[in-house]
């Protein structure tokens, strides 16, 4: 006890005279950060580091539990649903020193709605954002928005004065072909600070002396390294060989070697990501199979029998090599409206899947071609591979086509394949999220996502009635109503979540953030 | 005169060379995938996906895209890469510094060792040391690039811990040129790209000289130089050596482009921040003002070195000059 106090007074003094120890952390992931324009893509790595710069009003936590950032209190204003509230935190300044208000946050919301910014869809129900004080602010929805402050955990407040200054307001600027300096700029007010910035490179951050959140973080790390290394060996070499304290994106096969190796430990937990299949249920007749006239995946039946002839801990032992939690549902768990029994994985059942075949008419089976990305998910064609197998067994003949994202993703949205792999992560941990991409019928606005051509009126109006529910219980009651309804019409086959594995020095002390999204004020290390 | 109208013809083909390839290169990008998908985040509607076809151009068909690359291009603008954000131009003016400066350590790592292990198995043909070399140069033949950078990452890096595995060390900035010739990092961070990139060309050198040696060697005017009683250096360097070069350097001369190609694996393997990195991320991003830049310019390389080769031979050799005229 005294010993620790002792230290501690050490500790203290140590830092009042300036030496403290400087942590630096030397880390890597395989992608780059695209750009240092918080509103410019509404992507994992840019985000990630946009973390470190730029502060939303509040954000997810290591746990993935939302917390005040800027915002130290949020809710729905007395007497008007439609508009929430939001009181800022006082006392913050810029990395350049200017003073945070009101004016930033009405300024930065309506950059991020902007038509070139790519988070302006999490905003769409915005209908005004205006200051009703020097640290009020307000938001008003064009009916009640229920969730509008989780929606708002990736989005960044910007200086206003720092953006006019360098003529920065647009977000992308394509047509000109002008770069914007805010692409290779930054004026937050997180914890660290840009030093300096080589794209697919490396990426220099310090931390920033007038942080407001001192002595509430550990802040430990006081200067970062960001590199993206793109090739899984040498990201793996470079974390053994001890360039590199922290690794993302550890392979599932080097698990064990970097486990085992002296010094380095590896941590992971469930991702905020559920892998599926998608069929083509709403089409008459199918492109790809080779029944005429029909379409098989129609029958519940057939649907229900190829959920039950997944082997989903097959998948999981041999796949993926353990690093996954099979799924009964197509929602990640840590979302609004998941229950354990919702997600209870369905038995692997042969014979009673042959059985519901030969009921709906395909006792000989019938063939048709899935479509699976190659360079999306972990291990994703190896699972396509081994679906294959499992489908074969009742009769299914799977053609396998994998491809790269960039045309795997164009046949979703384009309606071009009847039987697809996707995989989800929900950004609001809300139900509703899953509900308006995947499950609404593809139109304008909503469905944007659903290859499934599945549409139900009735499902629908569902939906679009949870954007505006208040009262929780009635809306978590109409969530599970639609889930009930997903799980009967089985309108997909979900395989797995995924599980993210971080690979770091012994000391470092942290949580694996669901989301992947480290949070580098707090890392602490071991003493 | 009679080069001049060689060089004048030359050049009218390269031309003809560049607007194929850009023309096959655009025909083939709707193939790489759509890049709207990268572009936006996976909260976007259709109506986001059409704004943004349309705002940059990718409703158009394929001619009409790539004609207004060409207008854009004469003007010496790429357009802006889809991916990062900024002028094509700027960033490929970034990188090249760090491809250039590997391709050339490469080379000259390739030309050195490969010219005087060359020399040095034809000359002692039958020892232990000149068999195990010529058999080791069938494994930088032969194994894939990629392979080589990672056995050599586990071996220096991972098991040794000499060299970095990644990167380009700490760089120094002169008149907009990033160098890392300057940095005792930088120097260290060269080592193994360049040797992974530049093996296949040794071996192709040394094996090459080794052969070219061996046929010299046997000429009479090396007999006559032993008879007059030279020592053996100067009949090996000065007589010998000498006459093989013409050939090394013309296969040193093409494989120049080469290096510079197929630097895109050895850059991925290290994390080497080059225009070869630049391209392979372009590719899974689908950012066509990038790979639109990188092949016309790849291509620019490989014709010019094509017509200085050609025009060196034209000046050096007589011969060639006469049976151009006559065919």
């Amino acid at each position: 006890m005294k010993f620790t106090s002792l230290l501690l007074a050490t500790s203290m003094l140590a830092g009042s005279v300036g030496i403290a120890s400087a942590e630096t952390l030397r880390w890597a992931r395989s992608g780059d950060s695209l750009t240092l324009d918080p509103h410019a893509q509404n992507e994992g790595p840019t985000h990630t580091l946009a973390h470190q710069v730029y502060e939303p009003l509040l954000l997810r936590d290591t746990t993935g539990e939302t917390e005040a950032a800027l915002a130290t209190e949020w809710g729905i204003k007395e007497g008007n649903p439609n508009v929430w509230y939001f009181k800022l935190r006082e006392g913050v300044t810029f990395h350049d020193g200017a003073e945070f208000d009101s004016e930033d946050v009405v300024f930065s919301l309506e950059r991020a709605m902007t038509p070139d910014s790519d988070m302006k869809e999490l905003l769409s129900s915005v209908k005004e954002v205006r200051a009703a004080g020097k640290y009020m602010v307000e938001i008003e929805t064009d009916g009640p928005n229920p969730i509008m402050a989780t929606n708002l955990t990736n989005t960044f407040i910007m200086d206003k004065g720092w953006t006019e200054a360098n003529k920065t307001v647009k977000v992308q600027d394509f047509e000109n072909g002008e770069e914007t300096f805010a692409v290779r700029n930054a004026n937050g007010t997180g914890p660290y600070k840009i030093v300096s910035r080589e794209p697919d490179s490396k990426t220099v951050l310090s931390a920033y002396d007038g942080y407001w959140g001192k002595g509430q973080f550990p802040l430990e790390v006081t200067e970062i390294v960001y590199t993206p290394i793109q090739n899984a060996a040498t990201r793996v070499a470079a974390l053994l060989s001890g360039e590199i304290d922290f690794l993302q994106d550890l392979p599932v096969q080097d698990l064990g070697r970097v486990d085992s190796a002296d010094g380095l430990k590896v941590i992971n937990a469930p991702q905020n990501r559920v892998i599926f299949f998608g069929m083509n249920q709403g089409d008459a007749d199918l492109k790809t199979d080779d029944v005429e006239g029909k379409n098989p995946l129609a029958d519940v039946r057939v649907r229900k029998a190829m959920n039950m002839a997944i082997n989903r801990d097959a998948i999981k032992k041999v796949v993926m090599r353990d690093q996954s939690v099979p799924a009964g549902v197509a929602m990640p768990p840590f979302v609004n409206g998941w229950t354990p029994e919702l997600d209870a994985v369905p038995t692997t059942d042969v014979e009673k899947a042959k059985a519901m075949m030969a009921d709906a008419g395909y006792g000989d089976g019938f063939s048709i071609t899935l479509n699976c990305p190659n360079d999306r998910y972990i291990n994703d064609e190896a699972i396509c591979q081994a679906a294959v197998g499992m489908l074969a067994q009742i009769g299914v003949t799977v053609n396998l086509d994998a491809k790269p994202k960039a045309q795997h993703f164009p046949l979703i949205n384009k309606l071009e394949t009847d039987f697809y792999m996707l995989g989800w992560g929900v950004p609001t941990f809300d139900s509703e999220y899953i509900f308006n991409f995947l499950v609404h019928s593809k139109g304008e606005e909503f469905g944007s996502w659903n290859g499934t051509r599945f549409s139900n009126a009735d499902l629908d109006t569902k939906i679009k009635s949870l954007a505006s529910e208040t009262d929780f219980t009635v809306r978590d009651g109409t969530i599970a109503d639609i889930w009930k309804v997903v799980q009967d019409e089985q309108l997909y086959l979900p395989v797995h979540h995924q599980v993210l594995n971080w690979g770091m020095t012994d000391g470092i002390q942290t949580d694996v953030q669901p989301e992947d999204q480290p949070k580098i004020k707090y890392f602490s290390y071991k003493k | 005169m009679n080069l001049l109208a060689f060089i004048i013809r030359r050049v009218f083909q390269a031309i003809i060379v560049l607007l194929v390839v850009g023309l096959v290169a655009f025909s083939m990008f709707r193939f790489v995938g759509d890049p709207i998908e990268n572009m936006l985040g996976q909260e976007r509607t259709d109506a986001d996906i059409e704004r943004l076809r349309s705002q940059l151009g990718l409703d158009q068909p394929f001619p009409v895209q790539y004609w207004r690359f060409l207008k854009g291009a004469t003007q010496g603008n790429f357009g802006v890469s889809y991916r990062q954000g900024r002028p094509v131009s700027d960033i490929l003016t970034e990188r090249a510094p760090a491809t250039l400066e590997l391709a050339a350590v490469s080379a000259l790592f390739a030309l050195v060792f490969g010219v005087g292990l060359g020399v040095y198995t034809a000359i002692k043909r039958s020892g232990w040391f000149a068999s195990t070399i010529m058999t080791g140069s069938l494994i930088g033949v032969s194994l894939p690039t990629f392979l080589i950078g990672i056995l050599l990452i586990y071996l220096f890096s991972v098991e040794l811990g000499w060299l970095p595995s990644f990167g380009r060390g700490e760089v120094v900035i002169i008149g907009g040129w990033r160098t890392g010739f300057l940095t005792s990092t930088g120097l260290q961070a060269l080592i193994l790209p360049a040797i992974t990139l530049g093996l296949y060309q040794m071996t192709l050198i040394m094996r090459l000289v080794r052969s070219e040696m061996l046929e010299v060697l046997r000429q009479d005017y090396i007999r006559f130089a032993r008879a007059r009683g030279l020592t053996d250096k100067t009949v090996h360097f000065r007589h010998a050596l000498k006459n093989t070069l013409v050939p090394v350097i013309t296969i040193t001369g093409l494989q120049l482009g080469a290096i510079v190609a197929f630097a895109i694996i050895t850059e991925t393997v290290f994390q080497w921040p080059g225009v070869g990195l630049l391209f392979i991320n372009a590719i899974q991003f689908v950012d066509i003002p990038v790979m639109a830049a990188y092949l016309m310019l790849i291509s620019v390389l490989f014709v010019a070195i094509n017509l200085i080769v050609d025009m060196l031979y034209f000046a050096i050799d007589p011969r060639l000059r006469v049976d151009r005229s006559t065919a």
